[in-house]
């Protein structure tokens, strides 16, 4: 029995959300809610429907039923992906996607809040505010030595770092972060949690993540998804002594 | 770098035009200085064709949109430019009739399609001269941009699109002369079209309309807007999650594109006394695709120097081996594929920004 009575303070609300794909059911009933200021890490095997879900909720896939509901009620499902955007959820993918043919420079103007409008950016010129906020960007991903590569330079993590910093230029509500340190180093891996729990002071943040290790170096609560929904939640070490979990997850 | 070349290319073109109409105005026949006519409108036809190249350049070199169509937009502003011209042959036609061009007696019409009023209007035609190449293409926009139709399939929609465009075209009952298409004209805003001095001035107004058209490109993809135009070339999803529109940004150079080959294809006509269904042959925009890859893709100085070059080795070879013209015209894509992705321009670029190590540049 679901209560209809939400906490005030939730920012993001899924619930019984469904997505068929071909008779595929890439989620199944799945319900979620993510409090405002909170960081949420969410765990699960391959075709878990982690990735869906980050889908779901920034408009790139309609769900076939269910409801997706962010800052006191906007309905997200009626939303395309840019109008979700600039409602304040920031994306970064997987694969790290930055702007390779641009300079690390000009990848933070594009992320920056502001008017997204052609009208708008055929006529605008750099001021001194969005110069001062790269500046500080730069700093904050440790990427001021390369602020005039071009992004396609980089290494891959510093790819990841940029990609994450151009998140946090588009000062979004909202951050969902799908394998952050895929292909990192340890030393990488261990900063990347420290720059996401940096983000998470001033901003929520959904993790998708395969590495343990950094899941419990981020110490927040964990979701679990299987086959489209939750199949536990909780701190990692309450989840990771779940018998189901350990039975379709951690076992092996 | 950017700025430079481009100032090199305008002082090269508006000096050359400049230069070349003089000297076949001044020096009399027999000097060693003196330009023929011919070669006179060779130049403008270039510069005209430089101008259908840098809009190719413009949505392909920086929105990603491979259009294998494009000169079908030159072709409308071409029509458009010989409507005009028809009217003004007036009483002086075969038939003598002073309103309905020579094919419509011909054909046995009684009246002007509504479609052909208001074209003895220089001012008129001119506006159409843009607005049809530039409706056209926000509707053809519109709707494939809002569909996401993108990348190949884009490609060979708009390779449809001029294909249809030329079959109908050569269609009598279309009102724009079939086959034959518009000929015989004989004054544009009131000066012999075929004088010297009108041709020169042509020129000139071909080399004044494609720099006019350069700074207008250079404006809009060094601005904040040509950024995101680039990154929606590069990683279109991507810009969607950060909250741009692509599809606004490439409808609106889509549409500046169009209209600046339809100003190139309304100068072309008067310089080469003719407009018929064949300027839509599909070939003709792949043609153009080769100018730009060849001058440099997403450079724009590169799509001029490309569009010249090749129309050059063209006018060469089909005078001196025309049976090879077309095997050449192939070879050279393939070769500056393979060769020279980022075509003659990219010859003369350091490749500083995109070398993998840190550190200072190679000085070389």
């Amino acid at each position: 029995m679901k209560t209809s009575q939400r906490p005030p303070e939730t920012l993001l609300y899924l619930d019984d959300v469904t997505v068929n794909f071909d008779g595929f059911r890439a989620l199944n009933q799945l319900s979620l809610v993510l409090l405002k200021g909170e960081m949420r890490a969410v765990i699960g095997p391959n075709g878990a429907g982690k990735t869906t879900m980050m889908d779901v909720i920034t408009g790139r896939t309609r769900p076939d039923s269910g409801r997706v509901e962010f800052a006191g009620g906007v309905d997200l499902t009626r939303l395309d992906e840019p109008a979700i955007a600039q409602l304040g959820i920031g994306r970064k993918f997987q694969k790290p996607t930055v702007f390779e043919r641009q300079t690390v420079w000009d990848n933070f103007l594009l992320a920056l809040a502001g008017d997204r409008r052609p009208r708008f950016t055929l006529w605008a010129r750099e001021t001194s505010e969005e110069q001062d906020r790269i500046a500080e960007l730069l700093k904050v991903t440790k990427l001021s030595e390369h602020a005039y590569r071009e992004a396609g330079a980089l290494s891959h993590g510093q790819k990841q770092w940029l990609e994450i910093g151009m998140l946090l230029a588009q000062d979004p509500q909202l951050l969902l972060v799908d394998e952050p340190v895929a292909g990192m180093t340890d030393a990488e891996t261990a900063q990347t949690a420290e720059l996401l729990r940096e983000i998470n002071r001033s901003h929520s943040v959904v993790v998708v993540e395969h590495d343990m290790d950094f899941v419990r170096a981020l110490g927040v609560k964990v979701t679990v998804l299987h086959e489209g929904s939750v199949l536990s939640e909780g701190s990692i070490d309450h989840v990771s002594a779940d018998p189901r979990v350990i039975e379709v997850y951690l076992g092996r | 770098m950017n700025r430079f070349a481009t100032s090199l290319c305008l002082v090269l073109v508006l000096a050359g035009a400049l230069a070349l109409g003089l000297l076949d105005l001044l020096p009399p026949a027999g000097s060693p200085w003196h330009v023929s006519p011919y070669v006179v409108s060779l130049a403008g036809k270039y510069l005209c064709y430089a101008m259908l190249a840098l809009s190719v350049d413009l949505v392909w070199g920086f929105a990603g949109i491979l259009s294998l169509g494009h000169a079908a937009f030159f072709a409308m502003g071409g029509y458009a430019m010989g409507m005009y011209l028809m009217r003004q042959i007036g009483t002086r036609g075969v038939y003598g009739n002073a309103v309905l061009p020579d094919f419509m007696v011909f054909l046995n019409w009684k009246a002007l399609p509504w479609y052909w009023h208001g074209f003895d209007n220089p001012m008129f035609a001119g506006l159409m001269v843009m607005a049809v190449p530039g409706v056209v293409a926000l509707v053809f926009g519109w709707l494939a941009f809002r569909s996401r139709v993108t990348g190949v399939y884009l490609s060979i929609i708009t390779q449809a699109l001029t294909y249809a465009l030329q079959l109908a075209f050569f269609r009598n009952d279309m009102g724009f002369g079939g086959n034959n298409g518009l000929t015989d004209f004989k004054d544009l805003l009131g000066y012999p079209v075929a004088a010297r001095t009108t041709q020169v001035g042509l020129l000139w107004a071909s080399a004044a309309a494609l720099a006019l058209a350069l700074l207008v490109c250079r404006g809009i993809v060094s601005s904040r807007f040509g950024r995101v135009l680039v990154a929606v070339r590069d990683a279109e999803s991507r810009t969607r999650f950060l909250g741009y529109r692509p599809e606004s940004y490439m409808l609106f150079v889509w549409v500046i594109s169009a209209i600046i080959a339809g100003i190139g294809g309304a100068l072309y006509v008067p310089q080469v006394g003719i407009i018929n269904p064949s300027e839509f042959a599909p070939a003709n925009s792949i043609e153009a695709v080769v100018w730009v890859a060849v001058g440099g893709r997403g450079t724009l100085v590169g799509a001029v120097l490309g569009a010249i070059l090749v129309s050059a080795g063209k006018t060469f070879l089909t005078g001196a081996l025309p049976e090879i013209w077309l095997f050449a015209l192939g070879a050279l894509f393939i070769v500056v594929t393979l060769f020279l992705p980022r075509g003659i321009v990219g010859l003369f670029r350091r490749r500083r920004a995109l070398s993998p190590l840190p550190g200072p540049e190679p000085a070389e």
